[in-house]
């Protein structure tokens, strides 16, 4: 198996480069939202991207990308995890818990992340072993964990006053614009797609949401992928929930309650396909980003808050219209393409 | 690579999985949630109305349950635990039940349906909804329970007693009082608030419009109401909205300590540090780092337990019959004194207190 963990050069056909294009406009299609979006935000209020602006934009999609990015390797293999609040929220504590009895700030992001892999290590095991769907396991996992966190942290709660002041400044500092914590999400994300885009392991993630079943019969190990698939996603929503800590500086037994609804929407915004097998977590970023931007675009022009869940809304039906229209024009470039390879034997 | 268990080992493995999961459910969902529909035919309360003995002695041996907005939330634990503090004291049995969410309405209605099916002798109750929990706390009155209220209030004629953590109307004045002095009562401010629907903080920022209309205050203009839904990221997005649609906002009222900690750690880190002023309603463990950093000058609450430890001395005198909750009746409160009831049943604990840099570290809660 040690091949698979090395780049894989694909010679990608020239009669793909229609198909490719078309699953490109995808994320274009976000792009050419979100920019349209606050360019009209700008020119309403000249302040909204200033440096401040900026920073704060970026800074309030890190998290969410984070997650959402996890999620998105997760649904790609036609799985979902629901307990990514949960384990944020367990995470975020833990980490604060460590700092607040003197630990070593990078230590308690690495235990943030250790615990969040264990958890998606759990997650896993009970999807790929146990066989059962996961919706099921992870809206098991969601209420154990949380329960978990209500039993443990009880009525206690991390403040920012016992929080090590480097660990808080990390939280909003950065370079002029950019926050060290969006830095870290890009570099994240960055790696993730050239794992999935690149590697073999990679791919087999897509063929596995495409077909568990073909994949299995072309020798893809299922059960090993779908538990990297979780773990990653787990770890993922650790490291989040240590950025959550250093971001708010605040965290109780119901911090991330309900996120995971949040993460959802941003993965199907982003177009990844719940049916799996497609999407990239550029568009999943850009997804998270789309969704935390409008949120700060409407305070930003005065529109009430109570506006924001119904334009969420709005977008994801939009978003699965489009991937279904896609879905249908892809289909109907193949079936064009096997009619004419058959027409070209048989003339 | 393809490892296949055979479909009976398969299948015995899913079926301990799904019993792990589904016993893991059961044990992390709420009591009785079935109890909801026996609810509906209630009668209505049983009033105010029956003679009230002041001497009478206090019982002894009553359970009291207290039935916050959110267990586990910070604010309740201090003030459910006033409430047992001073139950044990008095000898009585102490009990806490409720959802995990503030905003599980449904479920506070069904903790009151099982509260009332256990026969206790006083709920202490704080509403996150003012009407929805009437029918089924008329339905607890007419069982003989006795019903106080404290923090969040319901319709009045749904309990005997609205234990208040202040008046409304000093809350709501005291932190436009308290701002106008930071911001040498110049400048334009902007109200950072929970949900739109919440009662309490509807009721105060009338008030602060109220007060704002006082000569004083000519020169400070309200711009802007926003909401941050008591959520971090959602309150933080509010305060940059506000920052940014309003460049010469000079301070912010935040009458939530979700909103007020969350703007805190916004400003604290960004380049609006010290030059926008924020005040409002927020603990003193929460707010400790923003103002030894220079973020806050100064904030204000009252002190929970004494709200908690209050609610359960009234309830005890009223399932005591010491009083029935009618105007005018007064009551003992141990160390808190005397306290009398006030127009529509409703007991204020008194004025809050303001926690300045030179104070807060006097306090831990």
């Amino acid at each position: 198996m040690t091949t698979t963990m090395e780049p894989v050069r694909v010679a990608v056909p020239a009669s793909r480069g229609l198909l490719d294009r078309v699953l490109k406009m995808r994320e274009l299609a976000i792009l050419a939202v979100l920019v349209l979006m606050l360019a009209a935000t700008q020119i309403d209020n000249s302040a909204f991207l200033s440096q401040q602006g900026i920073k704060d934009l970026l800074l309030n999609a890190t998290i969410l990308v984070l997650v959402a990015v996890g999620e998105a390797m997760v649904v790609i293999t036609r799985n979902v995890d629901l307990s990514v609040g949960s384990v944020l929220g367990i995470t975020a504590f833990a980490a604060g818990d460590f700092l607040q009895g003197g630990g070593n700030p990078l230590l308690a992001v690495v235990l943030a992340v250790a615990l969040g892999a264990g958890f998606g290590l759990l997650n896993g095991l009970l999807v790929s072993i146990g066989q059962v769907p996961a919706l099921v396991v992870t809206l098991g996992t969601l209420y154990i964990i949380r329960g978990i966190d209500s039993i443990w942290i009880g009525s206690r709660e991390i403040t920012a006053g016992v929080l090590p002041t480097g660990f808080i400044d990390f939280g909003h500092n950065g370079l002029s614009a950019l926050p060290y914590l969006a830095v870290l999400a890009a570099a994240v994300l960055v790696a993730v797609a050239y794992f999935l885009r690149n590697y073999r392991s990679g791919r087999e993630f897509y063929a596995l949401g495409s077909s568990p079943e073909a994949a299995g019969l072309a020798g893809v190990p299922v059960r090993r992928r779908i538990l990297a698939a979780y773990i990653a996603c787990g770890a993922l929503a650790g490291l989040a929930g240590a950025l959550y800590l250093a971001r708010f500086g605040n965290v109780d037994s119901g911090t991330g309650s309900g996120y995971e609804l949040t993460v959802v929407s941003a993965v199907v915004v982003g177009g990844v396909a719940f049916t799996g097998g497609s999407g990239s977590v550029y568009g999943v970023a850009l997804g998270a980003l789309l969704l935390t931007s409008i949120n700060s675009v409407l305070p930003s022009i005065g529109v009430s808050s109570v506006w924001v869940q119904a334009i969420d809304g709005i977008l994801l039906l939009v978003a699965i219209a489009v991937d279904r229209i896609l879905a249908l024009r892809v289909a109907g470039i193949l079936r064009k393409r096997a009619a004419e390879t058959r027409s070209a034997r048989h003339g | 690579m393809t490892q296949r268990i055979a479909p009976a080992g398969r299948l015995g493995v899913a079926l301990a999985v799904t019993a792990t999961v589904a016993l893991g459910l059961s044990a992390c969902g709420g009591t009785t949630k079935s109890s909801t529909d026996k609810a509906a035919s209630s009668a209505p309360a049983a009033a105010a109305g029956s003679s009230a003995n002041p001497n009478a002695p206090t019982k002894t041996g009553l359970t009291v349950a207290f039935l916050p907005k959110q267990v586990n939330n910070p604010y309740f634990t201090i003030s459910d635990n006033g409430g047992k503090a001073a139950l044990t004291t008095l000898g009585e049995s102490y009990k806490e039940v409720g959802t995990n969410s503030g905003t599980d309405t449904a479920g506070q209605v069904s903790y009151v349906n099982t509260l009332t099916q256990q026969k206790v002798s006083a709920i202490a109750v704080s509403a996150q909804d003012p009407g929805a929990l009437c029918t089924a706390l008329k339905q607890a009155m007419s069982n003989g329970i006795k019903v106080v209220t404290y923090d969040s209030d319901t319709n009045p004629d749904c309990r005997q007693l609205f234990i208040s953590q202040a008046s409304s109307e000093a809350l709501g004045r005291s932190e436009v009082d308290l701002l106008g002095k930071q911001l040498n009562y110049t400048g334009d401010i902007a109200i950072l608030s929970a949900a739109q629907t919440a009662t309490n903080q509807n009721t105060w920022i009338g008030f602060m419009k109220d007060e704002l209309k006082k000569p004083q205050f000519a020169k400070m203009k309200l711009v802007k109401i926003a909401y941050g839904n008591d959520d971090a990221q959602t309150s933080f997005q509010q305060t940059q909205g506000l920052l940014q649609q309003y460049p010469n906002l000079k301070g912010i009222i935040s009458p939530t300590t979700v909103g007020i900690k969350a703007a805190a750690q916004y400003l604290s880190g960004s380049q609006y540090k010290g030059k926008v002023t924020l005040t409002g309603l927020g603990t003193p463990n929460d707010m400790r780092a923003y103002v030894k950093n220079g973020t806050v000058q100064g904030f204000e609450l009252w002190d929970p337990a004494k709200l908690g430890s209050l609610a359960a001395y009234a309830a005890t005198a009223l399932a005591s019959g010491q009083i029935t909750g009618a105007t005018g009746q007064t009551f003992k409160a141990g160390d808190l004194g005397s306290f009398t009831i006030g127009a529509q049943g409703v007991v204020v604990l008194g004025a809050p207190t303001v926690f300045t840099a030179a104070n807060i570290d006097q306090f831990h809660f």
